[in-house]
C-alpha cells in the first residue's frame, strides 16, 4: 500500500519543453506509466516515444490517464491545472515554480467543486518508491518501506530520504507539498492519508518558516495521529521579513517563526530534530518509542 | 517588490480613492516650489523610503540648532518656506535610520510634500493581504488607525474586522458598505470611505499585490475622508503581466548583493555572520544556515543556486560571496539529485580558478555521481576541504572561520 499513487497510476505530462520532456523520460525510466504528453498544436505527433495530445480531455479519453505532472511555465500553469481538473484527472502534480499567488487563489476556488487532488505548485512531486515517481526527485535514493514523508522543500527532502534509506528505513510515499503560500495539498491532508495507510508505520514532517501550517499540523497530530511522527523545521536562523527562496518562506508580522513551530510540535509530543543531519535518526528513535 | 508611498497613493487615486494634495520633489528648490504651489500653508515633508518606521526614524545629520535631539524625523511637519528648505536639505543629504534600515540608514532621493492645513480628527486602518489558511485575500479593517496593525493583531485581534474577498468576484459593494459602517463612518463620509475601500481592493486584485494598506485612512476637519499614507508590496511572480508596476521598482532601495544575485537567477539574502553558504534548494539552504548555527557558527547569507545551476551561475555566486569582506570561510552544500555532483564539482573548480579564493572552502557533495565529483575535487590540487555528511561539513567550516 501507499498513498495517492502506485504502479497502476497512468501519468500525463503537461508541458513538454526541455524540463518536461527530460523528467517525463526520467519518470518512465523509473518505471512510472507515463502515457503521453499534452502540447497544444502538437496533437497526433510524438516526442521521445510519448504520444502528444492537444488537450488533456483528449489525452484522458485516449490513454485513460488519471494523474498529470505539470511543467507549463508560470503564466499558463494555473490554466493547465484547471484543464487537468476539468478533464477528470485525479492527482495533479504542479512542479512549476513562480505561479502568481492570486492565480492559485482562483484555482483553489475552482478545485473545491472537483474531485481531484492538487500537489504543489512549486514542488518536487510525489513518489511511491519502486512503483511510481511523478516529479523531479532523484528516484534511486528512495527505497520502499514504512516511513511516510511530507515536506515543503525539494533538496531537503532528498537529504531526509537519503538519511532514511541509509538507515535501512524505506518510504511508503514521499510528498513534496511545495514552497508557495497556497498549496493544493496540506500537511494535514497527508497526515490523514498516512494515518489510514496500512504500509505507513511512521511519518516524517519537514516544515519551514512562514504561515501557520505546522502549528495546525501539530494540533491535528495530537488529536488524530497514532503513528509516531518526527519533524524538522528549516529556517531557525532566517531573519524576519525576508523571503527565503520559497515564496511562502517568510516570517511576517511576528508569525511563522521556526521557534513557534518547533514549540508547537514539542507541545504535541512530536520528536523534533535539532539538526538537519538528524532527520533519519529522529524518525528511527520515534519508531522505537511509539506514543 | 515594494514601491514608495507616493507611487502607492497614485495607484489608489487612479482607482478612485481620494488622497491629500501632494507633490514629489527631489531637490530643495523643488521642495520650496511645491510649498508655494500647495498654497504656502503648513505641509508635511515625507521622506520616500521603502523601510517602515519613518515617523520614529531620524536623519543622521550633525546636530541642527532648534531641531529635536537625535535629528530630523523621516516625516516632518513644517509651516514656512525657510523651514521647508532646511528640512529638505537634511533629508536629501543624510541617510535616514529607522528600526528597519539598520545602523547605516537609507539614502533618500525623493520627498513627498503634502498639504497639511486640515487637521486629522480620526484615523482608521484598512489593509489587504493573503490569508494563507483560507487561500484567499482578506480585507482587514480596524477602527484604531495610525498604529502598528501587527500589535493590534497580537494583543486584541477582536478589534480587526476581516472580510474575505473572493479573488474571482472582487470586493462587492455591500462588503465595502458594511466595512465603512462597521468602522463607524456615517452620512457622506460613509460613501467616501467606501470609495477608498473599493479602490484598495481593486488595486490589490488588478495589480497582483501581496500587501496593500492605507494607514491611516483619515477623517479631516471639516469632513473629507482621505488615504493619508499607503504601503504596497507586489507579488514578484506576477510582475511579468504588469510592466507598469515593474517600472516603479527603485533599485537604490535594495541590497546590492541581493540585486546582483537576482539578475543571475540566484536567490540570495544577506545575513550578519561570517560563513558564506552556497546551496542548491531553498529548504536545504535554510537547513544549512541552521546547522552552521547549531555548531556555533554564524551564516553570512542565504544562497540558493536552484535545481539546475550552471557554471556561470556558480561562478557569479562565488564572486558575490567572496565580495563580502565579512566572509571568513565558505561552505558549499550540494545534494545532487537532478544536478550531478561531477558537474557541480567542475563548476566549483572553474569558479575557484577564475575568482581566486582568499578564504577556506569546505565542500560537501552528496547524491548523483558523488564519487566522481569528490575525486575531481581531491585531485585538483586546490586547497579544498571536503566533508562527508552535513555535521562534518558544518563543524569544519565553523572551525575554519574562527
Amino acid at each position: 500500500m501507499s498513498i495517492l499513487v502506485d504502479k497502476n497510476t497512468r501519468v500525463l505530462c503537461q508541458g513538454m519543453g526541455k524540463a518536461g520532456t527530460f523528467h517525463a523520460k526520467m519518470c518512465r525510466e523509473y518505471g512510472t506509466q507515463v502515457v503521453g504528453g499534452v502540447v497544444p498544436g502538437k496533437g497526433g505527433t510524438s516526442k521521445e516515444g510519448f504520444p502528444l495530445f492537444n488537450t488533456v480531455a483528449e489525452a484522458v479519453r485516449k490513454t485513460g490517464a488519471d494523474a498529470s505532472m505539470i511543467f507549463v511555465p508560470p503564466a499558463g500553469a494555473a490554466d493547465a491545472i484547471l484543464e487537468a481538473a476539468d478533464a477528470g484527472i485525479r492527482v495533479i502534480v504542479a512542479i512549476t515554480e513562480g505561479i502568481p499567488i492570486l492565480d492559485m487563489a482562483r484555482v483553489m476556488r475552482f478545485l473545491k467543486e472537483k474531485n481531484c487532488r492538487l500537489i504543489g505548485p512549486n514542488c518536487p512531486g510525489i513518489i511511491t518508491p519502486g512503483q511510481c515517481k511523478i516529479g523531479i526527485m532523484p528516484g534511486y535514493i528512495h527505497k520502499p518501506g514504512p516511513v511516510g514523508v511530507i515536506s515543503r522543500s525539494g533538496t531537503l527532502t532528498y537529504e531526509a530520504v537519503w538519511q532514511l534509506s541509509n538507515l535501512g528505513l524505506g518510504q511508503s510515499t514521499c510528498v513534496g507539498i511545495g514552497g508557495d503560500p497556497i498549496v493544493g495539498t496540506t500537511q494535514i491532508d497527508l497526515l490523514r492519508l498516512f494515518q489510514d495507510d496500512p504500509q505507513t508505520e511512521a511519518i516524517l514532517l519537514i516544515g519551514e518558516i512562514g504561515g501557520t501550517a505546522e502549528e495546525k499540523a501539530a494540533a491535528y497530530i495530537q488529536q488524530h495521529v497514532t503513528k509516531p511522527v518526527a519533524a524538522f523545521v528549516a529556517g531557525q536562523t532566517a531573519p524576519p521579513g525576508k523571503r527565503m527562496g520559497h515564496a511562502g518562506a517568510i516570517i511576517s508580522g511576528g508569525s511563522g517563526t521556526a521557534k513557534d513551530k518547533i514549540a508547537a510540535f514539542r507541545a504535541a509530543g512530536i520528536a523534533v530534530a535539532d539538526s538537519p543531519a538528524d532527520l533519519g535518526v529522529t524518525v528511527q528513535r520515534a519508531m522505537l518509542s511509539p506514543k | 517588490m515594494k514601491i514608495h508611498e507616493y507611487q502607492a497613493k497614485e495607484l489608489l487615486a487612479q482607482a478612485g480613492a481620494k488622497i491629500p494634495r501632494g507633490i514629489v520633489v527631489s531637490s530643495v528648490a523643488e521642495a520650496q516650489q511645491a510649498f508655494d504651489q500647495l498654497g504656502g500653508g503648513p505641509v508635511v515633508i515625507k521622506a520616500q523610503v521603502h523601510a517602515g518606521g519613518r515617523g520614529k526614524g531620524r536623519f543622521k545629520s550633525p546636530p541642527v540648532p532648534g531641531e529635536d535631539k537625535g535629528g530630523v524625523s523621516g516625516v516632518k511637519f513644517v509651516t514656512n518656506r525657510a523651514d521647508v528648505a532646511r528640512v529638505a536639505e537634511i533629508m536629501l543629504r543624510y541617510p535616514l535610520v529607522t528600526a528597519q534600515t539598520g545602523e547605516a540608514g537609507q539614502k533618500v532621493s525623493k520627498l513627498l510634500v503634502v498639504e497639511a492645513s486640515a487637521k486629522i480628527v480620526r484615523e482608521v486602518y484598512i489593509g489587504m493581504v493573503l490569508d494563507r489558511d483560507i487561500g484567499a485575500p482578506v480585507l482587514m479593517a480596524c477602527a484604531e488607525g495610525g498604529v502598528e496593525i501587527e500589535e493590534v493583531a497580537a494583543h486584541s485581534p477582536e478589534k480587526i474586522l476581516k472580510t474575505v474577498v473572493e479573488p474571482e468576484f472582487g470586493l462587492q459593494p455591500f462588503q465595502a458598505r458594511r466595512i465603512a459602517y462597521d468602522l463607524g463612518f456615517t452620512g457622506p463620509q460613509a460613501s467616501q470611505a467606501e470609495a477608498i475601500i473599493t479602490a484598495l481592493a481593486r488595486v490589490y486584485l488588478e495589480k497582483d499585490c501581496s500587501l496593500a494598506e492605507i494607514n491611516p485612512l483619515a477623517v479631516m476637519d471639516p469632513g473629507d475622508v482621505l488615504a493619508v499614507d499607503a504601503k504596497m508590496t507586489f507579488d514578484d511572480n506576477a510582475l511579468f503581466r504588469h510592466p507598469d508596476i515593474a517600472a516603479l521598482r527603485d533599485e537604490a532601495e535594495e541590497d546590492p548583493a541581493e540585486l546582483r544575485a537576482g539578475r543571475a537567477g540566484l536567490s540570495y539574502i544577506s545575513l550578519t555572520g561570517n560563513i558564506g553558504c552556497l546551496v542548491n534548494g531553498a529548504g536545504l539552504a535554510m537547513a544549512t544556515m541552521d546547522i552552521i548555527k547549531y555548531h556555533g557558527g554564524e551564516p553570512a547569507n542565504f544562497l540558493d543556486v536552484g535545481g539546475g545551476a550552471n557554471k556561470e551561475q556558480v561562478t557569479e555566486a562565488f564572486r558575490i560571496l567572496l565580495g563580502d569582506p565579512r566572509v571568513k570561510a565558505v561552505l558549499v552544500n550540494i545534494f545532487g539529485g537532478i544536478m550531478q555532483c561531477d558537474i557541480i564539482a567542475g563548476a566549483i573548480l572553474a569558479a575557484f580558478k577564475e575568482v581566486g579564493f582568499h578564504v577556506p572552502l569546505v565542500v560537501r557533495l552528496e547524491g548523483t555521481n558523488v564519487e566522481l565529483g569528490r575525486k575531481m575535487l581531491a585531485e585538483s590540487g586546490q586547497n579544498i576541504t571536503t566533508a562527508n555528511g552535513l555535521t562534518e561539513a558544518a563543524k569544519k567550516v565553523v572551525a575554519a572561520a574562527k
